[in-house]
């Protein structure tokens, strides 16, 4: 596990994100994978390397490594369609912040998010920087099957479901547009390091972009 | 030619060493759960290293070859026959085509591996053959085994020489060798005496993701939550109720609760053996041990290639 502090900031993730990139680009012999975490990433290897051998490894990336490369930021945009069927918490998350839907729409659409990195599962993005006044807790129960693409809101996060998946995130709206891409995981649209914005879209914009 | 599923196990899903490589898209390993087992069933079939077999679990099903096939089922002991006359466990052997092998319960740990000459052949999802259930990635159409599905054999061209086992293979898997986790220090010394000085029971909600245990609570001193960072296969966590998780092969890549400790990688093959009702106790060992523990097991999968048949 290498750590570049100890809370979470943008200037600890662009180190984590410039590490991890390049990191993987090297592609040692033996390294099994690479978790980037918000001020860390974890480097598992093979069986077959011996523990000495794969910390020296790290230590000399560690050393060589060129700390002011910036990595390439890209921006995605992200359509959303709020509310009705495809965001059925938007009224509870009104309900708990006292926003209209209307004010809940405008503040998530407003920011620029970071993608701090992808984890806990296939292609799930960690995402920062939401309005901290959309905070809403988590559902009591969560729902068995969450539909692909939904967009959510737990605590004072906000998140995409990149594959159907069990979740008790409160659903505000749904994008038509896959977010990852299990046969060209690398290729996904969403990906570390990534700058994202919501925009709202009405149903003809979401059945116009679904049916591409 | 291939083997038709005419009845699936609780549990039977396509499985080969792990599709590495993919953590930082949150994708998990996944894998066998014993993949010591699996591999001793590769070798008995003269199957290179990472072909894909199948993982039973607890309780298997009926196989139906449609094919005269070689093949050996390894791990734990299941109760098994073969057209009715009962087969035997780490032996190779021909099965001629229409013969159905029925796997019944289990006669010690939780699963067993069939293996057949050739692998099992289902499409590569990111090069590798490996089912991860919770996702329902990869192996037979992302999902565990069912009645009616037809299986294919792969390419027995690809192929070398099999081996006998003379010796007896069983995996005792009631202590669980640990080193340090990433958090270890959020644990004091009563946290750490209660944690290796008592038994934990497998929980009933145990499954590939991760083994849940029950027993004695354990309190790190530092609250439960740890600002989100990787999780390595065989970690065990702490979460707020204080009973621990190890981690297994479909665990998520990322979490944030603390990491008391790490399953060493020589008993990760104990932990893919532990089933709902078994009894455990942890044991704390130095690095060094586990690295020389690691290596003496691989010293004897490579010692198994030598006893050709």
């Amino acid at each position: 596990m290498v750590k570049f502090g100890d809370d979470i900031s943008e200037n600890l993730h662009q180190q984590v994100f410039s590490f991890s990139h390049q990191l993987l680009k090297q592609s040692f012999n033996g390294i099994n994978n690479v978790h980037p975490g918000y001020n860390s990433v974890l480097v598992t290897f093979d069986k077959n390397i011996y523990r000495d051998a794969a910390l020296a490894k790290i230590q000399q990336f560690w050393n060589e490594f060129p700390e002011q490369k910036q990595e390439k930021y890209n921006t995605v945009e992200i359509p959303v369609l709020y509310g009705a069927k495809y965001g059925p918490d938007l009224d509870r998350v009104c309900e708990y912040t006292g926003l209209s839907s209307g004010a809940v729409i405008k503040r998530h659409t407003a920011v620029n998010y970071l993608v701090y990195f992808i984890g806990f599962s296939p292609g799930f993005p960690y995402i920062g920087g939401m309005d901290e006044t959309l905070a809403t807790p988590r559902l009591d129960t969560p729902r068995k099957q969450v539909p692909l693409g939904s967009v959510g809101v737990a605590n004072n996060q906000t998140g995409i479901y990149p594959i159907e998946s069990p979740g008790g995130w409160n659903l505000i709206g749904r994008t038509p547009l896959p977010i990852f891409d299990i046969n060209d995981p690398e290729n996904s649209l969403v990906n570390i390091g990534d700058k994202l914005h919501f925009r709202s879209i009405s149903k003809d914009e979401f059945d116009r972009m679904k049916g591409k | 030619m291939g083997i038709s599923i005419l009845r699936a196990g609780l549990q039977d899903t396509v499985q080969d060493l792990g599709r590495n490589g993919y953590a930082h898209l949150g994708i998990s390993s996944s894998g066998a759960a014993d993949a010591f087992s699996l591999r001793i069933g590769n070798l008995l079939v003269g199957n290179y290293g990472n072909a894909a077999g199948i993982e039973v679990t607890l309780v298997g099903g009926k196989y139906k070859f449609t094919a005269d096939t070689f093949i050996a089922l390894s791990g734990s002991e299941f109760q098994a026959d073969l057209n009715g006359v009962s087969f035997p466990f780490h032996r190779g052997k021909y099965v001629q085509k229409d013969e159905i092998l029925t796997i019944g319960p289990t006669q010690n740990g939780a699963r067993c591996y069939l293996a057949v000459r050739g692998g099992i052949d289902v499409p590569d999802l990111l090069s590798a053959k490996t089912t991860h259930v919770v996702s329902g990635l990869g192996g037979y159409k992302g999902r565990s085994l069912q009645k009616g599905d037809t299986l294919s054999i792969g390419n027995l061209e690809e192929v070398t020489q099999v081996i006998v086992i003379k010796v007896k293979l069983e995996i005792k898997r009631n202590i669980i060798r640990i080193n340090n986790g990433l958090q270890s220090k959020w644990f004091d010394g009563n946290s750490w005496s209660s944690f290796t000085n008592n038994t934990y029971f497998v929980s009933e909600s145990s499954s590939r993701m991760g083994i849940r245990l029950s027993g004695e609570s354990i309190n790190s001193t530092r609250g439960h939550e740890i600002i989100t960072e990787g999780i390595p296969l065989g970690a065990i966590q702490i979460p707020g109720g204080g009973q621990p998780i190890i981690s297994f092969v479909e665990h998520q890549t990322t979490g944030g609760y603390p990491k008391i400790a790490n399953v060493i990688n020589s008993d990760l093959c104990k932990v893919g053996q532990l089933k709902p009702g078994d009894q455990i106790q942890f044991q704390s060992v130095s690095l060094e041990e586990a690295e020389t523990l690691k290596f003496e097991q691989e010293a004897f999968i490579k010692s198994l290639k030598n006893n050709h048949a």
